[in-house]
């Protein structure tokens, strides 16, 4: 007999669908339309390619698609070589055991406060020049343009440092699997050394089994805004950041060229896709010729020494910006050239901090909202998949990862100018909404491994003692699962905390955290408030993760059977 | 329909592929050993019999207890209780709560209840162990709680899924003798799945041999 609501739960999967490519098919359609001339704002339909013409005519046009194919493809290639070489140089090792506990925090650092933490590094008045100024004998910053480059160096840069930790991670789920030690062994028995093995026999496994992940971040890098903004080139800046300037001019008429450009940039991103495809079949042939050649390779040395130099710069760089973000925002006077201010004072958080309550109360209330109703959808799909026994394709991955995938840039105006036809633009739920698109793939990917894991004949168990499945669940599965589930909530809080586009498109500007208080001061510069609103946002998106750490640290303090679980 | 556990003519296919077939009377106090290698699906015939096959495999035929058809019923209606290779105890509750949580809901009242827990632990030599983190008990013991648990939710059967192989042999003979003892004395039939021969003939009963 199917107990009560059994049939909502059958449905779960398909609701979850529904909820997280819906937005984003709306969203496209709400784009292409006025972009080939129809408004369903003011019902004129002149179907042609009229805003395509306008948009060739703009004259930064093929440099700002350019930059954003190139700083998309650098970023994404600097980040996975950085990974692979960490991995292949010291996957096993005590440094690597190190790294990979400083992964989950570094990867909870929201895209907008890494980034001003390394212009903070980097800038000509930064850490940095500070510590070369007695060297070089400067007195005053030096005259060079590093941050907001024209080539978009330092915008690959701010991808980089945050993407590394999060392929990292990917690879780390995704290698116990392939059991790296027994293939290493039996290449380093056959004489290769310990890079050269690892490349020969566990990357051609692992590859396939982080390519979603690597999709996502080339997609996020050759589309992102936020760290454009902060870090990327201005006159003109990369095609993303463009489409945004275009959607919030007060010219309306603006907007279908937006719509335009938008879909110019989800064809960059599929271009720049299949590019890469290209890019792995290439990379593929040539590594199958190495293999048959038998080579064992030269430089280990050098390539491990790269890889732990790269992977060490890369989190330090954020650990360091947040370190700068947290001095600016209590400096008093800090001239140039010295490495700390000369009086430290509370003026900036006093002044500051009331204004940051009200963006505060609804970062958290989005977060908490967007993440329970992930959350619920998620258990409910695992639970689902459970009880009956499905099992989930290939495909419904690629749909897990396909709001990852498509650019933000490129659906995201079409939901805004949706969201106004149904005056729900500036409406908290709209924007919850829309945080649940991309918060939901996260929670998932986050708690679908652990929740699988779970033996099942727990559960088996506790029916033959008189549970009904929802006992089960209730009573048994997710109290042994608790930490995995925190951990799940709080990457999703930390996803949503993180959000800017869709706050400030579906929220109309009307909606405002602390994300998007903090990349509106970009164009500013008052470091003080940037470095208390960026640590602001950074330590929203980090308590969670204390919360998922001390709960049942607390909870299960006597339960020894749980501590590792 | 008589007394005890019978597997009417059963039948468990994965697609078109047979898997095991078996028709069996267990009388009360009664102990069936199933013998066979790994893949024989023994433990797939034990999750036919406790209700949680998985949805990848048919049944045909019925199972029958005490004169009730339990064969389509779910896993909690049909009384009949089971203990794994591994004690399963639940990590997030206390000895005392993975009892309570076997105990039968028709003891009612929280002091009867306490009453009832305390009693079991006595009776296998855990008197005052309520409160103990069950990850800190030995294997024996573990093993001792996971029997009474089982006990409390008070089954009209009980399967065994290689129960004691993951005991050294001398805890293994204790254990042995006392969950058949137990079964002995409340009239339950018994069908265990072993690979170990020694189980089979400290059991004492009919053995049948799966391929």
């Amino acid at each position: 007999m199917p107990a009560p609501g059994a049939g909502l739960l059958r449905r779960a999967p398909l609701l979850t669908l529904l909820v997280m490519l819906g937005p984003v098919a709306a969203g496209l359609a709400g784009t292409l339309l006025p972009a080939f001339g129809i408004m369903p704002a003011t019902g004129e339909a002149m179907p042609g390619l009229d805003q395509f013409r306008a948009l060739a005519e703009w004259p930064g046009l093929a440099r700002s698609a350019a930059l954003s194919l190139g700083t998309g493809l650098g970023a994404t290639a600097l980040a996975l070589a950085i990974t692979v070489l960490i991995c292949a140089g010291w996957h096993g090792t005590r440094a690597f055991r190190v790294l990979e506990r400083g992964l989950s925090p570094l990867l909870s650092v929201p895209h907008a406060a890494a980034a001003f933490g390394l212009a903070f590094l980097i800038a000509p008045s930064g850490w940095i020049a500070r510590a070369l100024a007695p060297l070089a004998g400067w007195e005053r910053p030096p005259d060079v343009l590093i941050l907001q480059d024209p080539l978009g160096l330092s915008l690959i840069a701010g991808l980089v440092v945050k993407e590394v930790p999060f392929l990292l991670l990917m690879t780390l789920a995704a290698l116990p699997l392939l059991r790296p030690g027994q293939s290493l062994a039996t290449a380093q028995a056959l004489g290769y050394g310990r890079v050269s093995g690892w490349l020969t026999v566990v990357l051609p496994r692992l590859y396939p089994q982080i390519r979603l992940p690597v999709y996502a971040v080339l997609a996020f890098s050759l589309s992102v805004v936020d760290v454009a903004m902060i870090l990327g080139p201005n006159t003109p800046p990369p095609l993303a950041v463009q489409v945004l300037r275009w959607m919030s001019d007060p010219d309306i008429a603006l907007r279908s060229r937006a719509a335009a450009a938008a879909v110019l940039q989800l064809g960059l991103a599929l271009a720049a896709l299949g590019l890469w495809r290209l890019g792995e079949i290439g990379v593929a042939w040539l590594g199958r010729r190495w293999i048959e050649a038998g080579s064992r390779g030269h430089g280990e040395g050098v390539l491990r020494a790269a890889g732990l130099t790269l992977g060490a710069l890369s989190g330090a760089a954020v650990v360091l910006g947040l370190c700068a973000l947290a001095v600016w925002s209590v400096a008093g006077f800090w001239g140039f050239p010295d490495m700390l201010p000369q009086a430290l004072s509370g003026r900036t958080w006093m002044r500051h901090g009331m204004a940051l309550s009200d963006p505060l109360a609804d970062t958290a209330v989005i977060a908490l909202a967007a993440t329970a109703v992930a959350l619920a959808l998620t258990l409910a799909c695992l639970e689902a998949e459970h009880r009956f026994g499905l099992h989930p394709s290939a495909r419904a991955l690629w749909l897990l990862y396909l709001p990852l995938i498509v650019p933000q840039i490129a659906f995201l105006p079409g939901l805004q100018t949706l969201a106004i036809l149904g005056g729900l633009d500036g409406n908290r739920p709209a924007v919850i909404a829309a945080h649940v698109v991309f918060v939901l793939p996260y929670v998932f990917l986050s708690l679908a491994d652990p929740w699988r894991a779970w033996d099942t004949r727990h559960g088996a168990v506790a029916r033959a003692l008189g549970a009904g499945p929802s006992g089960v669940f209730w009573r048994v599965r997710l109290p042994m699962l608790l930490r995995p589930v925190l951990t799940a909530a709080a990457v999703g809080c930390a996803v949503s905390v993180g959000q800017f586009l869709p706050t400030l498109l579906v929220g109309g500007g009307r909606v405002q955290t602390l994300t998007t208080e903090a990349v509106a001061l970009a164009s500013g510069g008052d470091r003080r408030v940037i470095g208390a609103t960026a640590l602001a946002q950074t330590a929203a998106a980090f308590l969670p993760f204390a919360v998922a750490l001390a709960v049942p640290a607390l909870a299960w303090r006597n339960r020894r059977g749980l501590r590792h679980g | 329909m008589a007394e005890g556990l019978t597997l009417d003519d059963l039948r468990i296919a994965r697609g078109e592929d047979e898997l095991l077939r078996l028709d069996a009377h267990v009388a009360p106090g009664e102990v069936l050993t199933v013998m066979g290698p790994s893949g024989s699906g023994k433990s797939t015939l034990l999750a036919a019999v406790i209700g949680t096959l998985a949805p990848a495999f048919s049944l045909e035929g019925r199972v029958w207890l005490d004169g009730r058809d339990i064969t389509a019923l779910p896993p909690e209606a049909r009384r009949v209780g089971i203990l794994f290779q591994d004690e399963l105890l639940f990590p997030h509750l206390s000895v005392g709560g993975n009892l309570a949580f076997g105990l039968a809901r028709s003891v009612r009242g929280r002091a009867a209840r306490r009453a009832r827990v305390a009693e079991a632990l006595q009776e296998v030599g855990l008197a005052g162990f309520e409160a103990r983190d069950p990850a800190t008990l030995s294997g024996g013991q573990k093993a001792r709680v996971a029997l009474m648990r089982m006990l409390l939710s008070e089954p009209q059967a009980l399967l065994l899924d290689e129960p004691f192989s993951r005991l050294d042999a001398d805890r293994r003979d204790r254990v042995r003798e006392m969950v058949f003892a137990r079964a002995r004395e409340r009239a339950l039939p018994v069908l265990m799945v072993t690979h170990d021969a020694e189980d089979a003939r400290a059991a004492g009963g009919r053995v049948v041999t799966l391929d």
